[in-house]
């Protein structure tokens, strides 16, 4: 049986619109059902107490503090080397082999799972380097982690800058240098951000690598290596520990939202800075 | 009597295997106006880069011969490149301001030489926006972007950020190709006043535009110089049936 | 040559290095890994490993192919899912929709792409589960349950990625196709789709790689358990399940079984990347 085209056109045009809708609203849902359920356990008090009774009772500071200080050395030991090998990869080589196999050595890098990278912590830093659980074991996986999509994104932003920049920089007597960073990085700058914010939200909510590398101590973390459990982790174990649901869906309430907060302020600034360039 | 500022003696240059300079010799005179002619792909363009040594910005470029600057060969060992740059600005073809306002444009090459005075930075864009034409129409906006500017605006912000740098010369690589006639007629303007201080060279696609400006004239085809002389003399009488068959418009 | 200039040659060996240390990395995973777990490997014979049916590490039995089926299935499954639908929605936002809806649309969806995976099995295993093992019998923490909820995580994706590539295709396409009498629809079957085909594939196999490699969402609903699943109601154990459910406690060989479990892990998601990047840059040339 022939459809006419007009008719199929009809007929594909709503069968995707209501698919699309589907779609859209299983995500939706997802995320209302957890804020739903989750919000009503939220309050200054679960934000700013410990936990307590291994978590039945109590707040979420300390994993929040656990959270805060992983991503934190995760990132100011990512960001740089991640920015650094974009700059070299773009601005200081002819592309070549060497260059090749770096871009793919760090695109099979981002493809990997994270308990690959959990479980490479766990030997390495944990067990090997005597580390033990800790922050700093937790940082340095996240980092290893995180570096392929900083490069990746630094090195976007970077070529997205016009040639002409770089050539008008150079007719006016700058160095290589000075073209870089007076030129080509600030330009470059809201791209290389938003690969940044988007990392720290990814190690936000990451779990099989935290979990192997810093342990899940509930106690305030008081040092680079004290174990600590972040948000997600404590998640985690709160829920299928089946330790206290409430808690459960307020710790995953505060996650979503910080996330989701990460994720839009990212868009608010790149907006922000593309207008303010244009 | 005509002081020769840059000797050019048999310079040829290429990007990998394709050869796009032929032995090039010429001299180029101090406070003159040289007009470069030529169909595209004559190589005019990349003899001016060969000049500020921007072609050695892309990879495979090679070059043979002499370019001699002051006396001095420019792609001699220990020369600063980047000193060299400051000494010969260019403007391009379409105006590339960069994104920054009007006065930080103006101020860039300096900044990079290493001015930081706030007030000496504030004089150097006065003077070299009055000197390209541009002061009267921005002096109350310094701080606006510079990409806000009209076509032809940016292209003066372009002379006034290389005067800024007192060069020595100024080349232009078809300055106002994108430009209407009366922004065109303005540039025009000031490269007749500018050539008191500076040493001028425009390569143009619009012959008629070096007929009125240049005080001689070179023409290019196909990577060789086929003639140089006074522009009245090349557009009256020039010596090669190629020059006369390209200005007659019978090519090009 | 200026002092700024030498100093130039400086900062570009300080970034050598920096860009070395950053492929070191990769360099360094890959050997830990590899030297971990290959020695095990060859000491019980790779057949033991790939084909042997049970898995008492603590018995020096190292079957992992229950959890090679149990990731393929748990991933064919998403992708049965995810593809579909994802399609449908990029195909519509792309093509169907206006400007104005995919601005506000396209970027929920990468929103929704950073929810935590452990909010993902959170959900499945509250909702979903108990709703399977209702409805369809089973104890609900199931192959089915795992392929749902991983399809769900790798939609968006599937979904951004797709989009990027029909907007890459040129509207000259689609103009002349449309000049030519064909209705919007047919122009995106004939000339759209096979042209944005390899961005296409390039997104589904990515899906593919962080579907294989989830381990949190499918630890909390898919059951862990060791025998190769019977059908989309069994439970099952993937690969990445596997390392992560003994690496507390395991010492010893069993620790290196668990290294080989990563091994066999690390060799899918590199066949894997490598089609991707193959099918991506043969597009581009």
């Amino acid at each position: 049986m022939r459809i006419r085209p007009r008719l199929e056109e009809k007929i594909v045009r709503a069968a995707l619109r209501l698919l699309t809708l589907l779609t859209v609203a299983i995500l939706l849902l997802i995320v209302g059902f957890i804020l739903k359920k989750g919000l009503p356990a939220v309050s200054w008090k679960f934000i700013t107490s410990n936990p307590v009774d291994m978590g039945r009772g109590g707040g979420i500071f300390s994993t929040i503090i656990g959270t805060l200080a992983l991503t934190l050395v995760a990132v100011v030991i990512a960001a740089p080397v991640g920015i650094g090998t974009a700059v070299y990869l773009t601005e200081f080589t002819w592309e070549n082999k060497i260059t090749r196999v770096i871009r793919f050595g760090a695109e099979c890098l981002a493809g990997i799972p994270s308990i690959i990278f959990g479980l490479f912590g766990f030997i390495l830093f944990v067990d090997k380097l005597k580390f033990g659980w800790s922050i700093l074991s937790g940082g340095l996986s996240l980092a290893f982690m995180l570096l392929p999509t900083i490069i990746r994104t630094s090195e976007e932003a970077i070529r997205c800058v016009p040639a002409d920049y770089r050539q008008v920089s150079f007719s006016l007597g700058s160095t290589k240098w000075q073209t870089v960073t007076r030129v080509v990085l600030p330009s470059a700058i809201p791209g290389i951000i938003t690969g940044i914010i988007l990392s720290i939200g990814r190690s936000i909510g990451e779990t099989a690598v935290v979990i192997f590398t810093a342990g899940s101590a509930l106690r305030l973390p008081t040092s680079l290596f004290s174990s600590s459990r972040t948000m997600a982790v404590h998640f985690y174990i709160l829920a299928r520990e089946g330790i206290s649901m409430s808690n459960a869906y307020g710790t995953a309430a505060v996650l979503i939202i910080a996330i989701l907060a990460i994720n839009l302020a990212t868009y608010y600034l790149l907006n922000k800075f593309i207008r303010k360039y244009s | 009597m005509k002081t020769i500022s840059i000797k050019v003696r048999d310079f040829s240059h290429s990007f990998g295997p394709k050869r796009t300079l032929k032995s090039i010799s010429l001299d180029i005179y101090k406070n003159e106006i040289l007009g470069i002619i030529g169909p595209s792909g004559s190589g005019k363009s990349t003899f001016l880069c060969a000049l500020n040594r921007l072609n050695d910005l892309v990879r495979g470029s090679t070059e043979e011969g002499l370019i001699e600057l002051d006396g001095e060969d420019i792609y001699g060992p220990g020369v600063s490149v980047v000193e060299l740059r400051r000494k010969i600005g260019m403007v391009f073809a379409t105006p590339v301001p960069l994104p920054r306002s009007i006065f930080e444009n103006v101020v860039f090459g300096s900044r990079m030489a290493g001015l930081k005075n706030r007030r000496k930075l504030g004089e150097l864009a006065r003077e070299s926006l009055e000197k390209a034409g541009l002061w009267e129409e921005v002096k109350d906006r310094l701080d606006l972007s510079a990409l806000k500017l009209s076509g032809g605006q940016q292209q003066r912000l372009c002379i006034a950020r290389i005067l800024a740098l007192k060069p020595e010369f100024i080349l232009l690589d078809e300055p106002s190709s994108g430009l209407d006639p009366i922004s065109t007629m303005k540039i025009e303007d000031s490269l007749r006043a500018l050539k008191d201080e500076y040493t001028i060279i425009l390569v143009t696609n619009n012959t008629k535009q070096a007929a009125r400006v240049a005080d001689r004239t070179a023409f290019f085809l196909g990577g060789e110089l086929v003639e140089i002389g006074a522009t009245e003399m090349i557009f009256r009488a020039p010596s090669d049936p190629r020059t006369d068959d390209y200005i007659s418009g019978r090519f090009g | 040559m200026t002092k700024i200039e030498r100093n130039e040659r400086l900062t570009r060996l300080a970034l050598l290095v920096v860009a070395f240390s950053a492929v070191s990395v990769l360099a360094i995973i890959t050997i830990f890994i590899f030297s971990e777990g290959l020695p095990i490997m060859f000491k019980y014979g790779f057949k033991a490993f790939l084909v042997g049916r049970d898995w008492y590490p603590t018995e020096k039995s190292f079957g992992l192919l229950p959890m090679i089926i149990g990731s393929m299935m748990v991933t064919a499954g998403a992708l049965a899912l995810a593809v579909p639908f994802g399609l449908a929605c990029a195909v519509f936002l792309a093509e169907f929709s206006s400007k104005r809806a995919r601005t506000i649309v396209k970027p929920v969806i990468e929103l929704l792409a950073g929810i935590p995976s452990v909010v993902y099995g959170f959900i499945g295993m509250v909702i979903l589960v108990p709703l399977i093992r209702e409805k369809l019998g089973g104890p609900g923490l199931s192959v089915l349950a795992a392929s749902i909820i991983l399809g769900i995580m790798v939609l968006p994706t599937i979904i951004s990625i797709s989009i990027d590539s029909f907007l890459a295709v040129p509207k000259t396409y689609r103009e002349g196709s449309i000049a030519m009498g064909a209705t919007r629809w047919q122009s995106v079957r004939m000339v759209v789709f096979p042209a944005a085909r390899s961005g296409v594939i390039a997104s589904i196999i990515l899906g593919m790689g962080r579907a294989v490699g989830e381990t949190m969402a499918v630890i909390m609903i898919a059951g862990n358990s060791i025998d190769i699943p019977r059908s989309i109601l069994s439970p099952v154990r993937t690969l990445t399940s596997n390392i992560a459910l003994e690496m507390g406690y395991a010492s010893g060989e069993h620790r290196q079984a668990l290294f080989a479990t990563g091994v066999i892990l690390f060799v899918i998601i590199m066949i894997l990347n490598t089609v991707a990047n193959m099918t991506s840059s043969r597009r581009r040339g």
